[in-house]
């Protein structure tokens, strides 16, 4: 069922996995000013992330999760990161960031660290809508995946928000990978990566 | 503080007997090809011969010659499923005698081990037709669904040429119905085949009583040494070497005998059946306790697979709201040794192919734990961890989006 070499955590993952920083306590009064919710227990992991903004800047936060060690312990990291940072600054956080200042993750289990980031976003997402304020850091941290066409991986999350769910609906909504198709290996891993996280 | 460091993984494998370890260092030294002809030879070989009238007990094969010595389950399976693809093209089998007069169709089940679902899904995709069957909420096979597979006029793929359904399920334990599942092939004329690795040493084992053509047997999950197994293969049965070169094992599988991983088997194997009505006795009882302590401290608990016919020593549940990865870790941290169903733990994203054929849903498999106990489990054991799982699963459930209502302002 489990392979021995998957357990290779680092000490601070194992210390962030035993003790997580800004785990929502459903006995504490948390009042958020905006939440964001992402994942699919079906798929194995779902993240909530709720925080409260004061003059664009992230006050304080709380978090929960059902899931696995590598993202319980880049939640708990993130959550303390982000803590006092400004939005604009705390959105373009990367997962590869919070795996670098965990000491590490085990090459399988950064997937299961990409939940965290996102459930932020979605939360700031939603406080800037409620203010009017929609899309204003979107595209900021876009990665071209495309060269093409100029798509990033942006507008492949877009799509699958959007709907899509197979290569076919992706290149429908973006006519990625319909000119020199370079780009196709890493568009579906990143297809697959956002319906995991964003299907249903 | 000591750290404590309790085992319950028997079913991924076993450490070896003392007995076993202790004979196996006297005989490390025993170096000559047991297929030599000089005195050496003939002593190395003896070895061989009595280990397989161990082996051979053990199931209750009453020729020792079915018996075939292979590098483990997974060699075994392969070679009854490459078998069946020589047969199936119509070639004569190289040993045994049989006709499969168009016979192609092959019938497992949607539990088996991988090494049985991926040399299955080699013939399908070699155009076999192969189905793999439906199991019921407690990993029983459907039984009503076979027999209409092996009936031609109310199945599509033709006069079945093998059945193999696995005697017990590695993950949750569940016990099938070899017997009358090899009658029912029997009577559609298809050979039989057993994957009996987690039965074999837990629950009696015999090959007539089932009735089955081929058997699969490894060593490492009764407290012998790893890279070695056998395939029990009734006389006259059909076999094709799934490695050719030498004449050893009558020609079914070449290799220079491993005689040290053999006689540590005929060992294990002798002491599994002397040992098998009292083991298994005393390993349902500290299930028993182990479950029953489960379910009384931890609430939403779902016990996996069947209720009674299951293996003494495999206890699979589920936790709602809990992940599996993450209460295996936590359990690890504690010197306690599981495995899990979560697809966190395979390195894919899909959980136990098992429980999910069982029904449970992917939140129960996600979030499944199964203990397996052995020779070494204490009941003290079994305290050890009935103490340490309850704060651990409500710890990772109060911080679990699943479990509590969540407000935000």
């Amino acid at each position: 069922m489990s392979d021995a070499f998957q357990w290779l955590y680092s000490d601070v993952v194992k210390e962030h996995f035993t003790n997580p920083k800004n785990v929502f306590d459903p006995d504490e009064k948390f009042e958020a000013d905006a939440e964001g919710l992402v994942g699919n227990v079906k798929c194995g992991d779902q993240m909530l992330f709720l925080i409260k903004i004061r003059d664009d800047v992230i006050t304080d936060l709380r978090w929960k999760t059902y899931g696995c060690a590598s993202a319980i312990a880049s939640t708990s990291m993130l959550s303390e990161v982000v803590k006092g940072m400004g939005i604009r600054e705390a959105y373009g956080i990367k997962p590869a960031d919070i795996a670098r200042r965990l000491g590490g993750l085990p090459e399988n289990k950064i997937h299961c660290s990409v939940l965290g980031d996102k459930a932020l976003r979605a939360a700031i997402d939603s406080w800037l809508d409620k203010r009017g304020r929609s899309g204003e850091f979107a595209g900021e941290d876009a990665v071209v995946i495309c060269s093409c066409l100029g798509i990033t991986d942006k507008d492949i999350e877009q799509a699958v928000k959007d709907g899509a769910r197979s290569w076919e609906q992706l290149q429908e909504a973006t006519k990625i990978g319909t000119v020199c198709g370079g780009c196709k290996g890493r568009a579906q891993e990143l297809l697959h990566e956002y319906v995991h996280i964003f299907g249903d | 503080m000591q750290q404590r460091f309790v085992y319950m993984d028997y079913n991924a494998t076993t450490p070896l007997r003392p007995e076993v370890k202790e004979l196996m260092v006297r005989d490390l030294e025993v170096y000559a090809n047991a297929s030599s002809m000089h005195e050496a030879g003939r002593r190395a070989r003896a070895g061989i011969e009595a280990a397989r009238a161990s082996v051979a007990a053990l199931i209750g094969a009453r020729d020792p010659q079915e018996l075939y010595f292979t590098s483990g389950g997974s060699e075994s399976n392969n070679t009854v499923f490459g078998t069946m693809y020589e047969l199936g093209r119509g070639r004569a089998p190289s040993v045994g005698r049989y006709r499969a007069e168009g016979r192609r169709k092959v019938i497992t089940t949607a539990i088996e081990h991988p090494c049985v679902m991926n040399a299955a899904r080699r013939l399908a995709d070699e155009g076999f037709p192969v189905v793999f069957l439906p199991v019921d909420g407690q990993g029983r096979v459907d039984l009503a669904r076979l027999e209409a597979e092996l009936d031609p006029s109310r199945s599509e793929g033709g006069p079945t040429l093998l059945v193999s359904v696995m005697a017990a399920n590695n993950e949750i334990g569940t016990v099938e119905e070899i017997a009358r599942i090899a009658l029912m092939a029997k009577a559609a004329g298809a050979l039989v085949h057993t994957d009996a690795t987690q039965a074999v040493g837990k629950i009696p084992v015999d090959v007539h009583a089932w009735g089955v053509d081929y058997l699969t047997l490894s060593c490492h999950k009764i407290y012998g040494p790893k890279g070695v197994g056998a395939l029990y293969a009734r006389s006259g049965a059909p076999l094709e070497p799934l490695v050719r070169g030498g004449h050893q094992e009558q020609g079914v599988r070449a290799g220079t005998y491993n005689n040290l991983g053999i006689l540590g088997f005929g060992l294990a194997a002798e002491l599994a059946r002397r040992d098998l009505p009292e083991f298994s006795a005393r390993l349902r009882a500290l299930r028993e306790r182990l479950r029953e302590g489960i379910v009384a401290r931890i609430p939403q608990v779902r016990v996996n697979g069947h209720p009674t016919e299951v293996l003494p020593n495999t206890l699979n549940a589920s936790f709602p709201g809990a992940e599996g990865e993450s209460i295996l870790l936590s359990l690890d941290m504690e010197g306690i040794e599981v495995s899990t169903g979560s697809a966190c733990a395979s390195g894919s994203l899909e959980p136990s192919h098992v429980l999910m054929a069982t029904g449970v849903g992917p939140e129960l498999a996600h979030g499944s734990i199964r203990f397996s106990l052995g020779r070494d489990t204490t009941e003290e054991e079994v305290e050890y961890v009935l103490d340490k799982l309850p704060p651990i699963i409500a710890r990772l459930r109060r911080m679990s989006t699943v479990s509590a209502e969540i407000r935000s302002a």
